[in-house]
């Protein structure tokens, strides 16, 4: 009996050290707090803010680049590298004065010939192609004095603030020779590694000259299988994912909080207007007639979701109108409309979509189903998200997608100039003169309200000749671990890490 | 009667893998031939709907009744499955026999090619051809069909080897038989019940390889479902509709059994 109680007390003064030293080791886990995301996909594209193309890769490089003046969550333009700027009477030179302190993660300091270097590689004024479409309207970039940088352009655009604000405008050093593989920049969180298909690091930046982000080491995750996601937050190998669909949440433990926003994107069947049997406007017109938006919502997203009618969200309620009704389903009138095409027994087609993003799979299913009713047989091709991109969006290699696009900078411009006929980004090949011609307008009216005018009829011309089947603007669920707080909605297709905190920070 | 169950008693595999199959068989061919419902056909009022009379076996997350996907599933899985094996088999009988019965040169280099595709796990030889020629119900069906060749070839030919020693292979010989006549009318007979247990298993590994597939994304493209796609959709549902997946995965192991078992009673007896 002693014996076991002598052996007894051995184990637990044994155990002493043990516990202290997990004790121990607890406090430091708090002390460089860390969070690990889960992102879809892997960002291949580059990791150049100029070259990134794909949504998912700007939203992680938000975290990382800014421009001269960035989005806040309201929608709002404020500064960042550049403190304030001014726009002259004629509204052809705008003046940037440099924020004093800015500092590069490799901790030099960003000097006039930075913007000088970015904006003009972002504008194509130094030999190499228009990287961001928005900035071709840039005659010259100056160096006014030190800190101040004067631009100039072609035509008044009262667009240009928020194409600066792009992240894609970022500000990088011209000292960097390699921006796509070594990504420099000014941003909260500075770049430490990427493994490719597996992970980024991210980590705090000391040096960040704004509010400073709170936690420490951020962990992007790659998971590529949109099945395994929920299994990854459930397991705790994940503490926080974005864009998740409805069934996804329902399946989450308790130990994730769901919030709800909008993703500020138009979901749509995007139609390769350049092909058979799409270069018809009636064909169009009814695959929008027979597409039930209702139906597709009830059946993927319990009906969360806003419907739209155009490539216009309605979180740019300025210059947004209701145009969802514009097609009522309404198989009879499809089925005229396909016969007045040509194709009374209708035809079949092929849907390419990227595998990792499952609410696009389901709603190409819904569609692929709802068209057997107009005897429109669609299949579903599903690709990795590489493949998609190479194939669908860069070499418009395709018949139909589902996608959501979304605005690359904070002007509604964003959301309609690809649909411009020679626009680089236009993978709809959407074509029409009156389009082109009224987009064009847009650079040579200043009255805003007039210019808004110019806006609601685009749309209006986009859902009369029914260049796309659209859909909505989807619901977003972001599932965040309960040991964090923060997370912030914004207007714009971007995370925002440096908000995040650990509950009590 | 007694002597059916001394049979059963002597190979019990045999039977109960067979007794599976056609109990899996008669469900599949029910569904598909009786089933009021379109394996396509979305209803919104039926999501995740319960077992009911109206649905046997529930709905999926899209209200599609799951009993006519499921058959319908397992069918495109089954049919697959017999013709990737139909390909292995008639190509691997034909290359297998002329190397094993002639040998030589032309034997060293099939074989060699032979070792060096079966050297490859096969579900990487798959996804180079998907890559390579796309994805889709008959392109699975090739290059499965391809990778199974090699396997079959080689239990023919060291069959053929084996027989073509053999007296009553020499005496057709004398009796003045033609090579071809001797390959297909007298030996090939003689190895059907080997060839017979090693198409059954090869034909669970092909049901195991298009589900696999499927289930990667790279086969069965959607709305069509196969056993393997199926159960790639009910993965989403793990933890809120378990049944989902509990009776696609029990349908793939239940037929995959049956084969198995099949298979090894086949091998027992020949």
């Amino acid at each position: 009996m002693s014996k076991r109680r002598i052996l007894a007390l051995v184990l637990c003064v044994a155990l002493i050290p043990a516990v202290a030293l997990t004790a121990c080791s607890g406090d430091k886990s708090d002390a460089s707090s860390k969070i690990v995301i889960g992102i879809p996909q892997d960002l291949e594209d580059s990791l150049d803010p100029h070259e990134a193309t794909a949504a998912g890769t700007r939203e992680v490089l938000f975290n990382v680049y800014e421009g001269l003046l960035k989005p806040d969550p309201t929608g709002d333009i404020v500064p960042a590298v550049a403190s304030d700027y001014s726009v002259s009477v004629d509204g052809f030179t705008y003046s940037f004065i440099l924020r004093d302190g800015v500092k590069f993660h490799d901790g030099t300091n960003v000097e006039a010939e930075d913007v000088k270097y970015s904006i003009e590689k972002c504008a194509g004024l130094t030999g190499g192609q228009v990287l961001i479409a928005g900035l071709s309207n840039i005659e010259s970039v100056e160096i006014a004095d030190k800190n101040l940088i004067d631009i100039t352009l072609k035509e008044p655009d009262m667009d240009f603030p928020a194409y600066i604000a792009n992240t894609n405008a970022a500000i990088i050093p011209r000292s960097n020779s390699k921006p796509a593989t070594n990504p420099i920049g000014t941003g909260p969180y500075m770049y430490v590694s990427r493994s490719p298909q597996d992970n980024i690091v991210l980590k705090k930046f000391d040096g960040y000259w704004g509010t400073p982000a709170n936690i420490e080491d951020v962990t992007l995750k790659i998971i590529p299988n949109a099945d395994s996601i929920v299994m990854n937050l459930n397991g705790g190998a994940v503490d926080m994912f974005a864009r998740l669909t409805v069934t996804q949440t329902q399946q989450l433990n308790d130990n994730f909080e769901v919030l709800e926003g909008e993703m500020n994107l138009v979901q749509a069947l995007y139609l390769n207007n350049a092909v058979k049997p799409f270069d018809n406007v009636d064909v169009r017109r009814a695959l929008s007639y027979a597409v039930d938006v209702d139906n597709i919502l009830e059946l993927t997203s319990e009906k969360k979701g806003f419907p739209v009618g155009s490539s216009m969200f309605p979180a740019f309620s300025k210059y947004y109108i209701d145009l969802s009704d514009s097609y009522p389903t309404d198989i009879e009138k499809a089925k005229e409309l396909l016969a007045s095409a040509g194709y009374p027994d209708g035809f079949s087609f092929s849907i390419t979509v990227p595998s990792n993003y499952q609410p696009h799979v389901e709603a190409a299913q819904v569609i692929s189903e709802q068209l057997k009713k107009i005897g429109v047989n669609a299949n579903i091709k599903l690709v990795e998200w590489n493949t998609w991109l190479s194939d669908v969006y860069t070499a418009r290699n395709y018949e139909a997608t589902v996608i959501g696009v979304d605005a690359s900078s904070l002007t509604a411009t964003a959301m309609l100039d690809r649909f411009v006929s020679d626009a680089e980004n236009n993978f709809t090949n959407y074509s029409d003169p009156a389009y082109d011609e009224l987009f064009a307008k847009l650079y040579i009216t200043p009255g805003d309200e007039e210019r808004v005018e110019i806006y609601k009829e685009l749309q209006k011309n986009l859902a009369e000749n029914a260049a796309n089947v659209y859909i909505q603007d989807m619901a977003e669920f972001v599932a965040l671990s309960d040991k964090y707080e923060g997370y912030t909605f914004y207007p714009l297709y971007v995370q925002d890490f440096a908000k995040l905190k650990l509950k009590g920070q | 009667m007694k002597n059916l169950m001394f049979r059963i008693r002597k190979n019990p595999e045999m039977y109960i893998g067979a007794a599976i199959i056609v109990v899996m068989l008669a469900i599949i061919i029910c569904g598909v031939i009786f089933s009021p419902y379109d394996p396509d056909a979305m209803d919104a009022s039926a999501k995740f709907a319960d077992p009911s009379p109206a649905h046997p076996m529930g709905c999926d997350n899209f209200g599609r009744d799951l009993y006519a996907r499921l058959s319908i599933g397992g069918a495109t899985t089954l049919f697959i499955a017999v013709a990737t094996v139909f390909i292995g088999v008639i190509f691997g009988i034909i290359i297998g026999a002329l190397t094993g019965y002639y040998g030589g040169v032309v034997d060293e280099i099939l074989m060699r090619f032979n070792d060096a595709v079966l050297a490859f796990p096969s579900i990487l030889l798959a996804l180079v051809f998907i890559s390579l020629f796309g994805s889709g119900t008959f392109k699975v069906i090739i290059s499965l069909g391809i990778l199974f060749i090699p396997s079959f070839a080689r239990i023919v030919r060291s069959e053929f080897m084996r027989c073509s020693k053999l007296d009553y292979v020499r005496s057709a010989r004398l009796m003045g038989a033609g090579d071809l006549r001797i390959m297909f009318v007298h030996i090939l007979p003689n190895i059907i019940p080997v060839l017979l247990s090693s198409t059954v298993i090869g034909f669970n590994n092909a049901v195991l390889a298009e589900a696999s597939m499927s289930f990667l994304g790279i086969g069965v493209q959607p709305p069509s479902s196969s056993l393997g796609r199926m159960l790639s959709e009910a993965q989403a549902f793990l933890f809120s509709e378990p049944s989902y997946a509990i009776i696609t995965g029990v349908t793939i192991a239940l037929i995959v059994l049956g084969f198995s078992l099949l298979g090894d009673g086949l091998k027992k007896n020949a």
